[in-house]
C-alpha cells in the first residue's frame, strides 16, 4: 500500500509537472485567470490522465513500438472527446470559459509525457497511481498559479471578495500577467531546490 | 470575402492575439528553442509551413468528412491524427530529397505534431469560421489565412525572444531566473508591450 501511496505522492511534490518537470506550460498560463477555471482544467485533465494511463499500461504489450505516439495519442484524443463532450452537456458555463483549451488536452504533453516515460513500461496499478498523483499534482498547481492571479488581478477567490479596499492590479488578469506568475515562481522553487541540496 | 476581413485576421492572429503571447500555444517550443536566432529562425519557418498545411488539410476534412456525416464531435481525433501522419509524411519526404534542408529544419518537425499552436489553428478555423456546422462563404481562404498568419505571429514573437536572450548571455543574472525563470519574465513584458496593439480597431 505504501508503495502505491508513493507513486500517487510522487507527482504532488517531487516531481511536479508543473514545477519541476515544466510540462504543460499553454493550458496552465491560459486558463488560470480565476480558480474555478484552474479546479475546471484541473479534473478535466486529471481523468484524462488517469484514463489514458490506464488503457495504455493495458495495452503495453499490444502496441508496436514503431508506431507508439499515434497509438497513444488516439488513446488520450478518445478521453479528450469524451471529457469534451461531457463537459458541453453539464458545465456549458465552464467549456464556454475553457474554450479551445479543452481540445487541446490531447497536446498537453504531461498526459503524452507520463504515457511514454510511465505508463508503457508499468503495471496497470502503478499507472493509474501515477496517473492520479500527476493529475492531482497539476491541479495543485493550476490552483496556486489562478489563486495568485485572481487574488492580485480581480481582488476576488473563487469569486469572493477577501479584502475591502484592495485595488486590483488588473495586469495580472491578463496575458502577460500569466507568464510573470510562472516566471517568479519557476524561481522561487529553484531557490528552494537549491536550499535542500 | 474582402479584404477588410483578411486585414482583421493579420492584425488579430500576428499582434492582437499573437499565438504565444496571448493564447499561449507552442510556449514549450517557444521557451526551449529561443536561446539562438538562427535555430529560432528554423523553427518558426517549419510552424509557419505546418500550421498552414494543416489549415488547408483540417478545412477539407472538417468541411466534406466531418460535417456532411455529422461527425463533428470526432474533430480532435481526426484533426491530430491528420496533422500527426502529415508532419510524419514531410519529415520523410525531406529526409529523402534534400538531406540539406532536413539538417536545418527536419529535426524540428516530430517537435511541431505536438505543437499546440497547429491543432490550436485548427480548432480556431473550426470554431471561427464554421456557424452551426455550415462554412462561411469564403471561410477556405480565410482558414488558409489564418494559418499563415498565426505562423507569421509565431516568428515574430520567437525573433524577437531569441535577438533578446542572445543579448542576455552577456549579462549578470542572478542565478534562481537563469533560463526559464527569465524567459517567462521576458516573455511577459514583451507581451504588455503587445497590448499597445489593443488600440486598434476596424
Amino acid at each position: 500500500m505504501k508503495k502505491y501511496f508513493n507513486e500517487f505522492l510522487k507527482g504532488i511534490i517531487r516531481e511536479n509537472p508543473t514545477f519541476v518537470l515544466a510540462l504543460g506550460l499553454c493550458p496552465t498560463l491560459a486558463v488560470s485567470v480565476s480558480v474555478i477555471n484552474g479546479i475546471g482544467m484541473g479534473i478535466a485533465a486529471t481523468f484524462v490522465l488517469l484514463g489514458s494511463n490506464i488503457i495504455i499500461s493495458l495495452l503495453k504489450n499490444f502496441i508496436p513500438d514503431r508506431i507508439r505516439i499515434p497509438c497513444f495519442i488516439v488513446v488520450i484524443a478518445t478521453f479528450v472527446t469524451i471529457t469534451e463532450m461531457t463537459m458541453k452537456a453539464y458545465n456549458p458555463v465552464l467549456n464556454r470559459a475553457l474554450g479551445i483549451y479543452v481540445p487541446l488536452i490531447v497536446v498537453n504533453c504531461i498526459v503524452l509525457g507520463r504515457a511514454e516515460a510511465y505508463a508503457q513500461k508499468s503495471s496497470v496499478i502503478n499507472s493509474l497511481f501515477d496517473g492520479l498523483g500527476m493529475g492531482v499534482g497539476f491541479t495543485l498547481a493550476l490552483i496556486l498559479i489562478s489563486g495568485i492571479r485572481e487574488f492580485l488581478g480581480a481582488g476576488t477567490l473563487l469569486g469572493y471578495s477577501l479584502v475591502k479596499g484592495f485595488e486590483p492590479a488588473f495586469v495580472l488578469g491578463m496575458p502577460s500577467g500569466a507568464l510573470l506568475v510562472i516566471g517568479l515562481l519557476l524561481g522561487f522553487f529553484n531557490i528552494l531546490k537549491a536550499r535542500k541540496v | 470575402m474582402n479584404a477588410a476581413q483578411f486585414l482583421t485576421i493579420f492584425i488579430s492572429a500576428v499582434f492582437l492575439y499573437n499565438v504565444i503571447l496571448s493564447r499561449f500555444l507552442g510556449l514549450c517550443s517557444f521557451i526551449a528553442i529561443s536561446k539562438e536566432t538562427k535555430p529560432a529562425l528554423a523553427m518558426s519557418l517549419s510552424v509557419m509551413f505546418v500550421t498552414t498545411m494543416s489549415s488547408i488539410i483540417t478545412w477539407f476534412i472538417y468541411r466534406f468528412l466531418l460535417i456532411p456525416f455529422g461527425l463533428t464531435y470526432l474533430r480532435t481525433i481526426s484533426f491530430i491524427l491528420v496533422i500527426a501522419t502529415f508532419v510524419q509524411f514531410v519529415e520523410m519526404v525531406t529526409r529523402k530529397i534534400s538531406p540539406p534542408m532536413y539538417r536545418f529544419f527536419g529535426i524540428y518537425l516530430p517537435l511541431i505534431t505536438v505543437n499546440c499552436a497547429v491543432l490550436g489553428v485548427a480548432v480556431l478555423n473550426s470554431d471561427m469560421f464554421f456557424v452551426n456546422a455550415k462554412s462561411m462563404p469564403g471561410s477556405f481562404y480565410y482558414s488558409t489565412f489564418q494559418g499563415i498568419c498565426v505562423g507569421l505571429g509565431y516568428t515574430l514573437a520567437m525573433l524577437l525572444m531569441s535577438g533578446i536572450r542572445e543579448r542576455l548571455d552577456l549579462c549578470n543574472i542572478p542565478k534562481a531566473v537563469k533560463d526559464f525563470p527569465l524567459a517567462f519574465i521576458i516573455a511577459s513584458i514583451m507581451s504588455l508591450s503587445f497590448l499597445g496593439f489593443n488600440g486598434f480597431k476596424f
